[in-house]
């Protein structure tokens, strides 16, 4: 028996009950569906934190304040300055495999341009800032510094906050604005970054020189930095050694003795972003194997619908039989048949699939991450559902009896 | 002459079958040599071990002790797959059901020995079309079994029997399911067959059917009760 013939057959078969055929199909159809939209979903959940990692910069460490502790309630960290800026320039100067220090100081101020204003988040830091973050400027320039050492009263925009003064197309570049009835020239509107990762909008801010935000805007402590600070390290491996570096350096500078608690903290965003990694990771193979689990209850429907289909067509199966048909050409026929429902169903799944994919990745803002392997490897894996749930149907079948089977009614 | 050499050879053939507990010998020593060209009718009542006979005739079933030679081959220990091949090759089949495919149309039906054959399709179409040419249905190739009459359908089923060129075609009951004017046809069919040299053996419990062949062979209780030529008597072979 020719191939053509013994495809040709099944799909005749399959097209003969359209309805029942898609009913049968649809388990698969769902499983294969499920499979390539959650892991779509989970490989751009995951592409999404990585992205929120990179939009805070990457190999990055930030160093806050300790907390203020009134009548043993522990306040948040920053909230007692502890953190000098001669610890910054120790930082800087003394330890192995730092690359940029900048310190950041923030608070929300009332943005105002000709005639529209906006409330945002002032931030002072120093040029540093901008390369710990990959920040480049979209328009004009970022900091630079100049305007830190003089004083100088300059703002880069954040595009939120340019939009919302300027309007989205135009260029701000040389306009002034006031930030607590300062006047500053706006030296540059910087790229847009986009959403956190959670939800809050990065381009909604400004920044000027810190020494210009501590004389003009808020200002503190001659001695202490009232924020954190921002370190980035040459690479990622070293990241977490860079950080107990700092920590025994601050311990030193404030004279914190053996069994003391730390008067300030380190957060390692590196960390932060390889746990995060590793939640959405265990998310993804979660919802992965649930899909198989709907995959193996499509097989088992196809392995229903065949046991009938077999009863059903045993005199064809006779006559088939009786004409010279092999117990392996009846046995390879019914075994098509469950393949190509089975592929059938992973095809029309894979589409579904990629279809539920986009529309949820264009829901949440999410890059649609449709891997090739997956979908291959979904489809190979209803072509191995329909073979193995096929087999037993297939092989009942081949193992008729001609006679009986001409006879049967 | 060649054809006349012996296609079945019989030998003291037995057929037990087991229902439960109890066996049950449907064929107790039937012995039956058919020479190539006859039309041979099997007659019988229900019960007396014909239709056992057509199925080991058939190579649908193997005899539990005795030989079957088909055209000089030994077919009695055949396995499934050997049997199938033989079926394909060797043998045609006519139903009294038809046992048509549904939804299939006529040419389809009959090229199905071939599509087991492995006969090319263009091959295949030309020679399913060419029988049906010969039962009378050139123009009838792409109908389904539905939209033709009983008669028709079973010169379908002849087409489809001959197709393959067997040397043996087997009809069961083959009227059974006629009216007087399609059975005459039918018969009168069959007999062109024989009279072009195909061993046609029939098994009717009609005795005006039997007795269009030329040989009538009556089997009772399991037994060749009777082995005639000549069919002249064969009305008093036995009610059905």
């Amino acid at each position: 028996m020719r191939l053509g013939d013994v495809v040709r057959v099944a799909l005749r078969a399959l097209t003969r009950n359209k309805l029942r055929s898609l009913l049968t199909a649809l388990g698969i159809i769902i499983g294969v569906a499920a499979v390539i939209a959650m892991v779509a979903i989970g490989e751009g959940a995951r592409a999404r934190v990585e992205q929120a990692f990179a939009a805070m910069g990457t190999n990055v460490l930030i160093v806050s304040s300790g907390a203020k502790t009134s009548g043993g309630a522990k306040a948040g960290a920053g909230t007692l300055p502890t953190l000098t800026w001669d610890d910054m320039r120790a930082i800087r100067a003394d330890v192995a495999d730092v690359r940029f220090v900048a310190p950041r100081v923030h608070a929300t101020a009332q943005v105002v341009a000709e005639d529209r204003n906006w409330s945002t988040t002032v931030t002072g830091t120093t040029p540093e800032f901008f390369e710990i973050r990959n920040w480049p400027a979209r328009l004009g320039a970022v900091l630079s510094p100049e305007d830190g050492d003089n004083g100088a009263k300059n703002v880069v925009l954040g595009q939120t906050v340019a939009t919302n003064l300027f309007g989205a197309s135009a260029d701000p570049v040389g306009q002034t604005v006031r930030i607590a009835n300062v006047p500053f020239q706006v030296v540059g509107v910087a790229a847009v970054k986009g959403q956190s990762a959670g939800g809050s909008d990065y381009d909604d801010v400004v920044y000027v020189p810190v020494s210009t935000f501590l004389a003009k805007i808020q200002g503190g402590l001659q001695k202490f930095i009232p924020g954190t600070i921002l370190v980035e390290v040459t690479s990622d491996d070293v990241t977490t050694e860079v950080g107990q570096r700092i920590a025994a350096l601050m311990r030193d500078r404030h004279g914190i003795a053996v069994g003391q608690d730390d008067d300030f903290s380190i957060k390692n965003l590196t960390e932060t972003a390889a746990r995060k990694q590793e939640s959405t990771e265990a998310l993804t193979l979660l919802l992965a194997s649930i899909a198989a689990v709907s995959l193996l209850v499509g097989g088992i429907g196809i392995m229903n619908i065949m046991l009938v289909s077999v009863s059903e067509r045993t005199r064809e199966i006779g006559v088939r039989m009786a004409v010279g048909a092999k117990p392996r050409h009846v046995r390879l026929q019914f075994l098509a048949e469950a393949l190509a429902l089975a592929v059938a169903g992973g095809v029309i799944g894979v589409a579904v699939g990629v279809l539920t994919a986009g529309r949820l990745a264009a829901h949440f803002q999410w890059p649609v991450l449709i891997r090739p392997e997956i979908v291959a490897l979904a489809v190979g894996f209803s072509a191995a559902v329909g073979i193995g749930f096929g087999l037993y149907p297939a092989h009942k079948a081949s193992r008729l009896d001609p006679i009986q089977a001409l006879r049967y009614e | 002459m060649s054809s006349r050499a012996l296609l079945i050879e019989i030998a003291d053939v037995t057929k037990t079958y087991r229902m439960g507990e109890v066996e049950v010998e449907a064929l107790r020593g039937v012995s039956l040599d058919v020479a190539g060209g006859e039309f041979v009718a099997v007659m019988g009542p229900s019960g007396s071990g014909k239709s056992t006979l057509l199925n080991i005739l058939g190579c649908f079933d193997r005899p539990t002790r005795g030989s079957y030679r088909l055209a000089g081959e030994d077919v009695s220990d055949l396995d499934a797959n050997a049997l199938a091949e033989t079926r394909n090759r060797t043998l045609g089949f006519v139903f009294q059901s038809f046992n048509l495919l549904a939804r299939t149309t006529a040419l389809e039906n009959v090229e199905l020995p071939l599509v087991y054959a492995g006969v090319p399709p263009r091959e295949r179409h030309d020679r399913a079309a060419a029988a049906l040419e010969r039962v009378g249905l050139g123009d009838r190739l792409h109908h389904h079994p539905s939209q033709l009459s009983g008669g028709q359908q079973q010169r379908v089923a002849i087409a489809r029997a001959l197709v393959n060129q067997p040397r043996l075609v087997l009809a069961d009951e083959p009227t059974g399911n006629l009216d007087t004017r399609a059975s005459d046809e039918m018969m009168a069919l069959l007999a062109d067959l024989a009279g072009e040299g195909i061993t046609i053996v029939l098994v009717t419990h009609e005795p005006d059917v039997a007795a269009r062949a030329r040989r009538v062979v009556v089997v009772r209780d399991g037994l060749i009760q009777e082995d005639r030529v000549g069919a002249s008597d064969a009305a008093s072979a036995g009610p059905a």
